[in-house]
């Protein structure tokens, strides 16, 4: 059985369902990205982990253990909070011995290991500051350590980066996974962010409505999305409404090639905008350059098709051959487009 | 341009500035000078300047009974107002939005009732003939009625119904602010609900505690009607002295005199207590 095991969790409000169903296994040392839109009941459920929120059906096992009917105190998880939620009027060093206090650990071992903590998270000189004193980051490093301190079985982080600016966010994030996997914490996070779940996570478990849309590693889940909303929340994708029949799809008067099993029918037929590829011959379908746009790393382009609006993008290697009002042909390999069954 | 807008500030506060000197200012002088005359018995207000009135107050026995009477009820009524304000105040947050607005006018109930026919009411039930008297005697669990009215007792009782809601608003305003992760957080690290009362709700509103607790005691202290109806001649506080020494005895330096020891001992209580609070807890107040 896998460590920590949530198992057909549901959570309603009166008529409203926040959680229709989430069942998901975390591995030991595991870390677990549970990522959606607002309102997809990525929070409740981590809420439901964390105890405080109580689950309407379901349960949630750590270690073999039903912790389902345990209060939040005696749970014993390390949680980060989006806010901090550090306590305002304790210095940083009684923040991070709040809960080894709480465990009556001795005054020397609580000294200690303190210490230890806030070396971790290099705040050492910051001990004797109070929370107002210091920045977002430092903040976001001290709720780290108070969670850390008391060697939670698994670590819950509540959009832990989302009150940082960009900038600051992809150090931390950088910071949180080599941490995370030094300590080899399991570790259940949420997250809105996309490109922070493909960054910090081993496993993706994108929700959507209250249920698990996909689950996979973030390379897994960006490669082979299992629907339109997999392949537009998780990256970009241009997404076709066309009928599979044998091993083309019809979008509009339009074939596309197609490598699936996929029984005959209505699909999506899915490819991403770094795939598509302009040439000369042999082209899949013709457009008309509408907008090309400069992105530093790569140029962004708007094309209007008979399959209907396409992007494209394309590593920015100089100056692009081809402008805006050009036709072009595109092209993209059979592999590269993931065809899928409409699921509405 | 510039200049104008510098200006606006002034003009914008200047009523209200003028408002404050004319009626609560001017007074306030007006009777510090009353107290430096001296009284001419069967003449009242005489001629020059004497500090005999302060001296009076300073020397008699009588008046400092009334001050310690005065300052140790408002101290209690203060702390009772704590004791009994602040877990009001959290669990009205905890309400739900219906609920609290129900639980709120209860609150405020007694603000809302003028001060004569509150404390008639409370005469009503204090008396010796009165509802609680007869029904404890009814009930056989006493033999004659307990002596509520005129006693210390009763008016920190009467005080305290009144003020509260004082204290809840003001700790209310406190927790308004409150991060309520943080209890969150607490119990996550194991904290159960005493400690995180103690420990973590508590030292967040001392701002609104220490709010509460100045307009409380301030207001305690200089009360009027309560003492005066409940405690009776029998149980003098500051403001009804100086009421008696105006009215009754006529001597109006003497009472001018009374008036401003009272206010000067309020500043100087509330300003530090302010100060050493403030500096205690530096980290809630920023």
């Amino acid at each position: 059985m896998a460590f920590l095991d949530m198992q057909g969790l549901v959570k309603r409000y009166g008529d409203f369902t926040a959680v229709a169903e989430c069942s998901l296994s975390v591995e030991k040392g595991e870390f677990v990205c549970l990522l959606g839109p607002s309102g997809c009941g990525k929070t409740t459920t981590l809420q439901m982990v964390a105890g405080f929120t109580e689950p309407t059906a379901g349960r949630v096992v750590l270690d073999g253990r039903d912790i389902t009917a345990l209060p939040p105190n005696r749970r014993g998880l390390g949680i980060v909070f989006q806010s901090y939620a550090l306590f305002p009027h304790m210095t940083v060093g009684d923040n991070v011995a709040f809960g080894l206090e709480m465990q009556r650990v001795p005054v020397e071992e609580r000294r200690r290991r303190v210490a230890e903590t806030l070396e971790l998270v290099h705040l050492t000189p910051f001990a004797k500051r109070f929370p107002k004193e210091l920045s977002g980051g430092q903040r976001q490093r001290v709720a780290m350590a108070r969670a850390l301190v008391i060697h939670p079985p698994v670590l819950l982080l509540d959009e832990p980066m989302g009150a940082l600016d960009a900038k600051l966010r992809e150090d931390m994030q950088i910071e949180l996974r080599a941490l995370q996997r030094r300590l080899g914490i399991t570790t259940l996070m949420v997250t809105h962010d996309q490109a922070e779940a493909m960054t910090l996570a081993d496993r993706v478990v994108l929700m959507n409505k209250g249920r698990i849309e996909q689950l996979d590693s973030p390379f897994g889940m960006y490669e082979q999305p299992n629907g339109r909303f997999s392949s537009t929340f998780l990256g970009k994708a241009n997404v076709f409404e066309g009928r599979l029949d044998g091993s083309t799809v019809l979008v509009g008067t339009t074939c596309l090639p197609c490598n699936t099993a996929a029984a005959a029918g209505p699909v999506d037929y899915i490819v991403r905008p770094e795939k598509v590829m302009f040439t000369g011959a042999d082209a899949l379908v013709h457009g008309r350059v509408m907008a090309r746009v400069f992105l530093g790393n790569h140029w962004l382009f708007q094309l209007d098709t008979p399959l209907g609006p396409v992007q494209a993008t394309q590593v920015n290697a100089g100056l692009p051959s081809v402008a805006e009002g050009d036709s072009v042909g595109l092209t993209w390999a059979t592999e590269h487009a993931r065809v899928v069954p409409r699921s509405h | 341009m510039q200049e104008r807008q510098n200006l606006l500030p002034v003009w914008l506060s200047a009523p209200g500035a003028l408002a404050m000197l004319a009626f609560v200012a001017l007074p306030l002088v007006l009777t510090l000078s009353l107290s430096l005359y001296p009284f001419v018995p069967g003449v009242g207000v005489g001629e020059g300047l004497t500090v005999a009135n302060f001296a009076d107050i300073a020397k008699d026995d009588y008046f400092h009974t009334i001050f310690a009477r005065t300052f140790g009820m408002a101290l209690l009524v203060t702390a009772l107002c704590i004791a009994i304000g602040v877990p009001e105040a959290y669990v009205l947050s905890r309400l739900s939005p219906r609920w609290r607005a129900v639980s709120m006018v209860v609150v405020l109930g007694p603000l809302l009732i003028s001060v004569v026919v509150r404390t008639l009411g409370w005469a009503v039930l204090l008396g010796n003939e009165g509802v609680i008297n007869k029904s404890l005697m009814a009930m056989g669990l006493i033999q004659e009625p307990v002596r509520m009215m005129f006693t210390f007792t009763g008016v920190v009782v009467a005080l305290v119904h009144v003020l509260v809601p004082f204290m809840v608003l003001a700790v209310w305003a406190s927790l308004q602010k409150l991060d309520a992760t943080t209890e969150q957080a607490a119990e996550s690290l194991g904290a159960g609900l005493p400690t995180v009362l103690t420990r973590i709700v508590l030292p967040q509103v001392i701002p609104g505690v220490l709010s509460g607790g100045l307009i409380v005691f301030a207001l305690a202290a200089s009360a009027f009607a309560t003492p005066a109806i409940i405690g009776g001649r029998r149980l003098k506080v500051v403001p009804t002295t100086i009421y008696d020494e105006f009215l009754g005895n006529l001597n109006w330096p003497l009472g001018a005199a009374l008036a401003v020891v009272l206010v000067v001992i309020v500043l100087v209580v509330s300003l530090g207590v302010n100060r050493l609070v403030e500096r205690h807890w530096k980290q809630v107040f920023q």
